[in-house]
């Protein structure tokens, strides 16, 4: 279903019958059960010298680590979800919509969950980590590549999902119309499908960001937690908030800032104009 | 339409049966608290989970089923917690330094216990560390507590004695995560109370810190002013400090308050 038709009929749908009147009552106390925790954020922060929380050294720390992790997630989930999203829309191998559950299912895992099963399978006496290190002498826990990973594990699955259901969506014959013209399979990915998912894949991305971003317990149960190597920002702000509460206080805003950002580069997708 | 409402409705239902698991363990404590029995919430240090267990128990038992529900953490996260208006009627922390953070809001704290460091590591101790000494090693990978946990503030004034700097893989949150790390393989070594060497079951062992570089960590308790239990929180500390209360804390290794 497109977003235009989507948009139509709940249009229809609001002018046949509207909800009950007492919806209101409910509807009011979920904004405010949902909002009213920022406003207790934004009432305690430091403003004053948010400036100087900020550029402490722990803060930026934890800032630039949390954006070459992040930025690493998101790039280990391109490199291996958009092949898989590739996949799963378009190849009806058995056992797809299996496979479909499997590659998401971190989406619903909690996160602390999935850090112990990192730490069992890559871990130094995990299944596979015990062959890194005696192979390679890789270890991952407690490494920047460790806290990447853990977020990619968290965050791919956006990824995939948004980028299949682009591909699904799309008009597939623009792709053999490019066939026909002769581009092989590879180019007609470049120069046609990537171009007409873009929104989609973009979706994709800054959802996949902002969930790597915001990894907190796969990241310290499977990397640990280090000033400058793996204490990304929500381990910072968890760390400070047990110390100095400004400082938590002021992590805490960037974070919001940039969810707000993300949301609202993704408001034309979620929510269309009435 | 038809098959991703059925899906909607799945994840609704999934979503319904989680809330109501994580739930059911609110409604048991707090129907123990609408009954006749009184409750009281201790917030106690990490390296205090196994004997302050035990003597929950054993205080429930000797008060006509007083209810103790524990929270262990890192001491200064439960100083945060008290700080910020937890429901805590007791508190036992693993320093004085995050018993006066909260002074203010609790009663005149008492030392209970005492502890000292250790060093831990695998079973056999296949790196064959002897020492803090040996902690310097690159090759070695160190676990500490982060310096605001008291374990991780001793573990430093142990290391500046025996005057080796150690570069840690990891700063973790309480006692207990340094020590799993090491059980789990992940570290090598760690330092922690002895108490917990013990507590970490037949996958770790200690190695010992010589007196001249080991550290006396001292547990003070306290019951916190805003509790509504007073009386059975006072109790609690008495309980702790009562004989029994000691008998079960030397039997999980800890010493007893330094004599002054």
């Amino acid at each position: 279903m497109t977003a235009v038709a989507r948009r139509r009929r709940r249009r229809a749908a609001t002018t046949r019958s509207g909800p009950p009147i007492w919806f209101a009552v409910p509807g009011a106390l979920a904004v405010g059960f949902l909002a009213i925790p920022l406003l207790g954020l934004l009432n305690q922060t430091p403003w004053g010298h948010l400036l100087a929380e900020l550029t402490s050294p722990i803060a930026l720390q934890a800032l630039r680590l949390s954006l070459v992790c992040s930025l690493g997630a998101v790039a280990v989930s391109l490199l291996l979800g958009v092949p898989l999203a590739f996949l799963l829309a378009r190849v009806a191998f058995p056992g797809r919509n299996f496979v479909r559950a499997l590659t998401t299912l971190s989406m619903v895992l909690p996160p602390v969950v999935g850090g112990v099963a990192l730490l069992l399978a890559f871990g130094r006496r995990g299944l596979v980590g015990r062959w890194l290190d005696q192979a390679f002498g890789v270890t991952l826990p407690f490494t920047t590549a460790g806290a990447i990973l853990a977020e990619a594990f968290v965050a791919m699955p956006f990824l995939v999902i948004s980028t299949e259901a682009g591909l699904r969506a799309m008009d597939r014959r623009y792709e053999d119309a490019a066939a026909t013209l002769g581009a092989g399979r590879w180019t007609t990915f470049r120069r046609v499908t990537l171009p007409l998912i873009a929104p989609s894949l973009g979706a994709g991305v800054a959802l996949c960001w902002a969930r790597a971003l915001g990894e907190f317990g796969a990241t310290i149960t499977f990397a640990g937690n280090l000033p400058g190597v793996t204490q990304t920002m929500p381990l910072a702000v968890y760390i400070a908030l047990e110390t100095d509460l400004q400082a938590a206080i002021a992590l805490s805003l960037v974070l919001l800032v940039i969810s707000l950002a993300v949301l609202i580069s993704l408001r034309d997708r979620w929510f269309p104009t009435a | 339409m038809l098959r991703s409402r059925i899906r909607l409705a799945a994840v609704l239902a999934v979503t319904a049966l989680l809330l109501a698991a994580c739930g059911g363990d609110d409604n048991t404590s707090s129907g123990g608290s609408s009954a006749s029995p009184a409750e009281i919430k201790v917030f106690a240090a990490a390296s205090l989970t196994a004997s302050f267990t035990k003597i929950g128990e054993d205080f429930t038992a000797a008060n006509n089923g007083t209810k103790v529900t524990l929270n262990f953490a890192g001491s200064q996260a439960l100083a945060t917690q008290i700080q910020q208006g937890a429901p805590a009627d007791v508190f036992a922390s693993a320093d004085t330094t995050n018993m006066d953070k909260v002074k203010d809001l609790v009663g005149t704290p008492q030392i209970f216990a005492s502890n000292q460091l250790q060093i831990v590591v695998e079973k056999g101790n296949p790196k064959g560390v002897k020492g803090l000494e040996d902690l310097d090693n690159p090759d070695l990978k160190v676990v500490l507590a982060a310096p605001d946990v008291p374990v991780g503030k001793y573990s430093q004034q142990a290391l500046a004695k025996a005057n080796v700097t150690v570069k840690p893989v990891s700063q973790e949150q309480d006692v207990k995560a340094v020590v799993s790390k090491v059980s789990l393989g992940e570290a090598d070594a760690g330092i922690v109370y002895t108490t917990d060497v013990t507590a970490g079951g037949d996958k770790v062992e200690g190695v010992d810190i010589p007196e001249d570089q080991n550290v006396d960590a001292t547990y003070p308790i306290a019951t916190v002013k805003a509790s509504k239990a007073q009386d059975q929180a006072q109790a609690f500390m008495d309980y702790v400090l009562s004989d029994q209360g000691q008998q079960v804390l030397k039997s999980y290794g800890f010493g007893p308050p330094p004599a002054s």
